[in-house]
């Protein structure tokens, strides 16, 4: 019997024929998942796109939520959207100074025995459960607020804000001090060799050395902003409100629907519109992949 | 040389098969409890409904363990409408409500499952009104709920109720519930008469989380069953049905007596006339013993006089 080089076992050949096919299963796996994921949740919305009391435009400019209304039943995600992106545009801007900042200290100014320890440490807060970031906005971080700002509640944009930010941080760290340690050391002593000061290093070489990895950090970290859903349920406040302020309660899409679906009646308008608030997210997502994409090809290029 | 040893190999082939088998073998669809079956084999009742009972619930889930070791009632809450989808579904034996079922909802478990919802009702709630305990406020009419609630209503500050509060903090921060509950509902059925609620209030997830939340906001107003009040830390305000009418306070006397004006009945669903251990189950819940449990949280018993502690 012939089955592959003249002197391999045969066993040996045969088993790797089927590890192959595992391996090459297992990734296009990802593919599937994700076209599986995107067909399904497309089909449980698909019927209300065409339902004669649902209007598209109503769904995302429109702040009146009332799915359970008697009278008058209303879908409009317009409030929802806004807390999202303002939830996530507050992390973000609290997450990515302080995200970069620890990568750039990590990878160029501290000793290895402390970054060690730090890593350590960065990671732990990255296993820390959402769960129990929302248990502690809601309890602690609530408190704090009330006795600091004088916000009538606690639980609103900057509180749901901090939370995801920390809940960020340790993405953003992680992968943008990959993207640091992998500019070549050629640069580093090159620049040096001209003279420059660590400052300069990491500002004028580093920094635009590392732009895509960096992107990627942080969209990464917008991508986690916009998922989040236990956390932000529990220290946004949950009141479908468009903010004014940052101690305005607000609702996110993501709390909306895992508050939501439990009770929609399978295949009722209601459930339709939350898988439909599904897609709205997808599509988010989607695009902030395909900007992060454009960006980082585009820098290719140069 | 090879970067792949072939004893890995031998290791890690049976290895990954033994996995995805594992993986795949956890896809199947588990088969349910054996609910409804009486006998001598250990029995599940799988119980799920209203935050509101989800604390009586558990009581008489324990308590009816310790007289029947063989039936288990697991109880889970996460609101009315969530029990009552569940029911739909058939996923349940019984669904703990808050509010009636709708008539839209009764059809289609009949739909889905074949068998007609029965309803049983195992106490009563009054539903109290919670403020701060520092909100000088002692008394409310309908209306003015009305008013501070539904959508469209017009008072939005605490001045306009005549209450003074602290500089900045005029505005009234409402609290409510999430609309799979049976206790929102029920607010927005007798209390704003079917009109809706007026957006931007606080949707919390539970009774209890509504009397804490009020507890550490000053500003706020909010409702939840009698029995989650917090003495010390929020205030239970009187409620008088019409303008111009005495406020009643809340309690059980009260609520018995139907002078206090929201008060609603607690609700068990069934899948058609329950047999065997559920029927038991419903039955020992009806028993004196069953409503001494209702009283002692905090809820009223269905008859009266037969459940004194």
């Amino acid at each position: 019997m012939q089955c592959g080089p003249p002197n391999a076992p045969c066993g040996r050949w045969g088993g790797e024929k089927i590890l192959e096919a595992l391996v090459y299963l297992c990734g296009f796996s990802a593919i599937i998942f994700v076209l599986g994921i995107f067909v399904f949740v497309f089909k449980e919305a698909l019927p209300v796109l065409t339902n004669e009391n649902f209007s598209l435009s109503q769904f995302l400019f429109s702040s009146d939520w009332y799915p359970t209304s008697e009278s008058n039943k209303r879908y409009g995600v317009f409030a929802m959207i806004a807390g999202t992106v303002s939830v996530t545009g507050l992390a973000m801007v609290i997450a990515v100074p302080f995200g970069l900042g620890a990568a750039i200290y990590l990878s160029e100014f501290c000793g290895q025995k402390t970054r060690e320890t730090l890593k350590i440490v960065i990671e732990f807060l990255a296993a820390v459960p959402s769960v129990v970031w929302g248990f502690i906005g809601l309890t602690v971080m609530s408190k704090l607020i009330v006795q600091y700002t004088g916000a009538p509640v606690g639980v609103n944009v900057l509180n749901g804000g901090i939370i995801l930010a920390l809940m960020s941080v340790p993405i953003i760290v992680s992968i943008s001090e990959d993207a640091l340690k992998a500019v070549p050391d050629s640069y580093r002593e090159a620049a040096i060799a001209l003279g420059v000061t660590r400052w300069q290093l990491v500002w004028r070489v580093l920094l635009p050395a590392a732009k895509q990895g960096l992107l990627a950090a942080v969209l990464l970290g917008v991508g986690r902003g916009v998922g989040e859903t236990m956390a932000v349920l529990m220290a946004t406040g949950h009141a479908v409100h468009i903010p004014h302020s940052v101690l305005d309660s607000v609702r996110t899409l993501t709390a909306n629907i895992a508050a939501e679906l439990g009770e929609a009646p399978a295949g009722s308008d209601h459930y339709r519109v939350l898988f439909l608030t599904g897609v709205l997210l997808f599509t988010i997502t989607f695009g902030v992949n395909l900007i992060a994409d454009t960006i980082v090809r585009g820098i290719r290029r140069k | 040389m090879n970067p792949f040893p072939a004893t890995y190999r031998r290791i890690f082939l049976p290895v990954a098969i033994a996995a995805v088998l594992v993986v795949l073998a956890g896809c199947k669809p588990k088969s349910s409890g054996t609910a409804g079956t009486s006998g001598h084999s250990r029995t599940t009742i799988q119980n799920k409904g209203s935050d509101t009972m989800v604390n009586v619930a558990q009581v008489w889930a324990e308590d009816y363990k310790q007289l029947h070791p063989n039936v288990d009632v697991e109880v889970s809450g996460g609101g009315s409408g969530v029990g009552i989808a569940a029911l739909i579904k058939g996923t349940i034996d019984m669904a703990n409500a808050s509010r009636d079922m709708k008539p839209e909802e009764k059809a289609q478990a009949k739909r889905n499952t074949g068998k007609e919802p029965r309803e049983f009702v195992v106490g009563y709630d009054a539903l109290a009104v919670y403020v701060h305990k520092d909100n000088p406020l002692t008394e409310v009419t309908h209306e003015q709920l009305a008013d501070i609630f539904a959508e469209g209503g017009k008072v939005t500050k605490w001045s306009e109720m005549g209450v003074k509060m602290p500089a900045g903090q005029d505005e009234i921060v409402r609290v409510s519930r999430q609309s799979s509950s049976g206790t929102y509902e029920f607010f927005r059925e007798h209390v704003l008469n079917k009109r809706d609620f007026k957006l931007g209030s606080r949707d919390m997830n539970g009774s209890k989380e509504v009397v804490e939340l009020v507890a550490s906001t000053t500003s706020a107003i909010g409702y939840s069953g009698l029995g989650y009040n917090e003495p010390g830390k929020v205030k239970m305000l009187k409620v008088s049905p019409k303008t111009g009418q005495p406020a009643i306070e809340p309690s059980v006397a009260t609520a018995l007596s139907k002078q206090y004006p929201i008060a609603r009945p607690l609700l068990v669903y069934t899948l058609g006339e329950p047999t065997g251990e559920i029927k038991n189950y419903i039955d020992w819940i009806l028993t004196d013993a069953g409503q001494q449990i209702v009283e002692r949280s905090g809820y009223v018993p269905v008859r009266t006089g037969t459940a004194k502690p």
